[in-house]
């Protein structure tokens, strides 16, 4: 199928319009949360909280409220469970990931399996863009509002408590509320990809756009655009591919994100390896010639 | 004259070990100061909890009489170079801007006038030209001078500066200090965490020499006297006793 057989269908189906749209605010939503979470090194937490939110939503299921609220109250508690431990002991914090986001992983397999039938395990887990409901729809694009309202309120704190911690610590920032604040809005951003890309893959939609984006500019909100753009296109290829070919839509996403990961980090114009070899052995002739 | 900083009874322990023992000076206002004393006397950690960075077991801070906490916004304080993360995609000038952040609070973000003053600031270290550069391309003491342009930002009246001369040039130490001379005059108060003693002489008008307790606080030529010096660093030479040298306090 073309790329404008595609459009075509795009016009025509309606599941077709929500999947695309919905992967495009995770695209933007994950990119920017991820540029925070790789400069604050916090790529593994990502990882591990995009993990706990399962039993969260596992829960909520059960109950039958919104997948929402349980998720961001397990996502939150596993944070402040790994602060906790790695604090409290010489257990050292990726040890305290480890332990924590597998257990409470597995909490949320076994209520599934309990209650559910292992299709929406399967869902939850990888993701299913072209079942995207219009509750969903709208979920999604309240956290992206939400998301996007607090970076842009909060740029500047962020910005110092990223990189200058104890500055802004020295001036009075609560470091500690910012970390937390962020914390939930990841496991927000996580409830919203769980169609698009699933819990297993956020941590890809997290890393890999903002990583990409980090090899391409020295500005912080460069960077934000750019990590959001990359997100954008990986989502929109991404999906194209899961259509057409007839697979799974977080795998493909995922994929176009590594592929264009990988073009950066070899052509990057700065930090490129291809350019940085190709210049020292230019360097290297040049004074051979002398 | 003025008292600007009065710390009393400070005591910060690590791990369960006591790192900093009842320690009580106070500055006044106008005073540029050195902290000295051996490797490991807890001269950075004794900075770091008179400015609330860590907990402390005791101790009170005053800032022109008042808690520190109603002074934070007007503390500048300069990490050591080894506490930052140097690959952040950040610039120079983005650095020294960030100083006009805690005066801003929230929500609001630098104006015209508060980049221009940022800039002002880049130009007084002699950095202007670098502004457009990301932070890890400097040398060590471009980038110290960078941070010093950032604390100049923040208009602050105290500055806390830790082993700002630790691996830079000599160019760059002379700006450094002649600029921290300046400042002294303008009537700010300045700490400087410091462990070269062959210069704390020339740079400081008062010293305050540590081993984990404090030893000496006073006139820069009245603490380099040989027998306080040799009271901070008596174990530190140690290894000279079998070779028939003796260092006692």
């Amino acid at each position: 199928m073309s790329i404008f057989e595609f459009f075509q269908a795009l016009f025509q189906y309606e599941f077709l319009q929500k999947a695309l749209f919905t992967s495009v605010v995770v695209g933007i939503i994950c990119g920017i949360v991820g540029c925070f979470i790789i400069l604050r090194g916090m790529a593994l937490m990502g990882d591990a909280i995009s993990h706990a939110v399962l039993p969260g939503v596992a829960i909520s299921y059960m109950l039958g409220i919104n997948f929402f609220f349980g998720a961001v109250i397990t996502g939150v508690l596993t944070a402040i469970g790994i602060g906790y431990v790695s604090q409290n002991s010489r257990i050292k914090h990726d040890m305290a990931i480890g332990i924590m986001f597998t257990s409470m992983f597995a909490v949320g397999i076994v209520i599934i399996t309990m209650m559910k039938s292992s299709a929406d395990l399967y869902h939850i887990l990888f993701g299913n863009v072209l079942a995207v409901r219009m509750s969903d729809m709208w979920i999604t694009l309240g956290i992206g509002v939400l998301v996007i309202g607090l970076v842009v309120l909060f740029y500047k704190e962020l910005l110092v408590s990223t990189f200058d911690p104890t500055m802004a610590q020295s001036y009075g920032l609560p470091n500690k509320w910012i970390h937390y604040c962020l914390m939930a809005v990841l496991t927000m951003v996580t409830v919203a990809s769980l169609q698009t890309v699933g819990i297993v893959l956020v941590v890809a939609m997290l890393i890999t756009p903002a990583a990409t984006a980090y090899l391409l500019t020295n500005r912080l909100s460069v960077m934000i655009y750019l990590s959001a753009l990359i997100g954008v296109i990986s989502s929109v290829f991404g999906l194209y591919f899961s259509f057409t070919y007839n697979l799974a839509s977080g795998a493909t996403i995922v994929l176009v994100s590594a592929f264009l990961f990988a073009l950066a980090f070899f052509f990057s114009p700065s930090q490129g390896i291809v350019w940085k070899a190709h210049k020292s052995r230019k360097n290297r002739l040049e004074l051979l010639e002398k | 004259m003025n008292e600007a900083l009065k710390i009393d009874h400070l005591y910060v322990s690590y791990l369960g070990n006591q790192v900093v023992k009842d320690i009580s000076f106070s500055v006044n206002q106008g005073s540029l100061v050195g902290v000295i004393g051996p490797n490991g006397a807890g001269k950075s950690t004794m900075m770091k909890a008179a400015l609330h960075l860590i907990p402390r077991d005791k101790g009170d801070v005053e800032v022109f009489g008042e808690p520190l906490k109603k002074w934070r916004k007007r503390i500048a304080y300069v990490p050591q170079r080894s506490d930052i993360d140097w690959d952040f995609p950040i610039t120079v000038f983005d650095v020294v801007l960030l100083g006009t952040y805690p005066k801003l609070g929230l929500f609001k973000r630098p104006s015209k006038s508060d980049k221009e003053w940022a800039y002002e600031c880049l130009r007084t270290v002699g950095m202007e030209t670098f502004s457009d550069r990301q932070i890890g391309e400097l040398s060590g003491g471009q980038q110290q001078r960078v941070f010093l342009a950032r604390a100049l930002a923040q208009k602050a009246e105290l500055f806390f500066l830790d082993e700002p001369f630790v691996g830079i040039d000599v160019a760059s130490e002379e700006t450094i200090i002649h600029i921290l001379r300046d400042l002294k005059k303008e009537g700010k108060t300045i700490l400087v965490v410091h462990h070269d003693l062959s210069k704390a002489e020339s740079y400081f008008d008062h010293l305050l020499l540590l081993n984990k307790n404090m030893i000496h606080y006073g006139a820069s030529e009245e603490v380099l006297q040989p027998e306080v010096i040799t009271k901070a660093y008596a174990n530190q030479f140690s290894f000279l006793q079998p070779k028939g040298v003796n260092v006692t306090s």
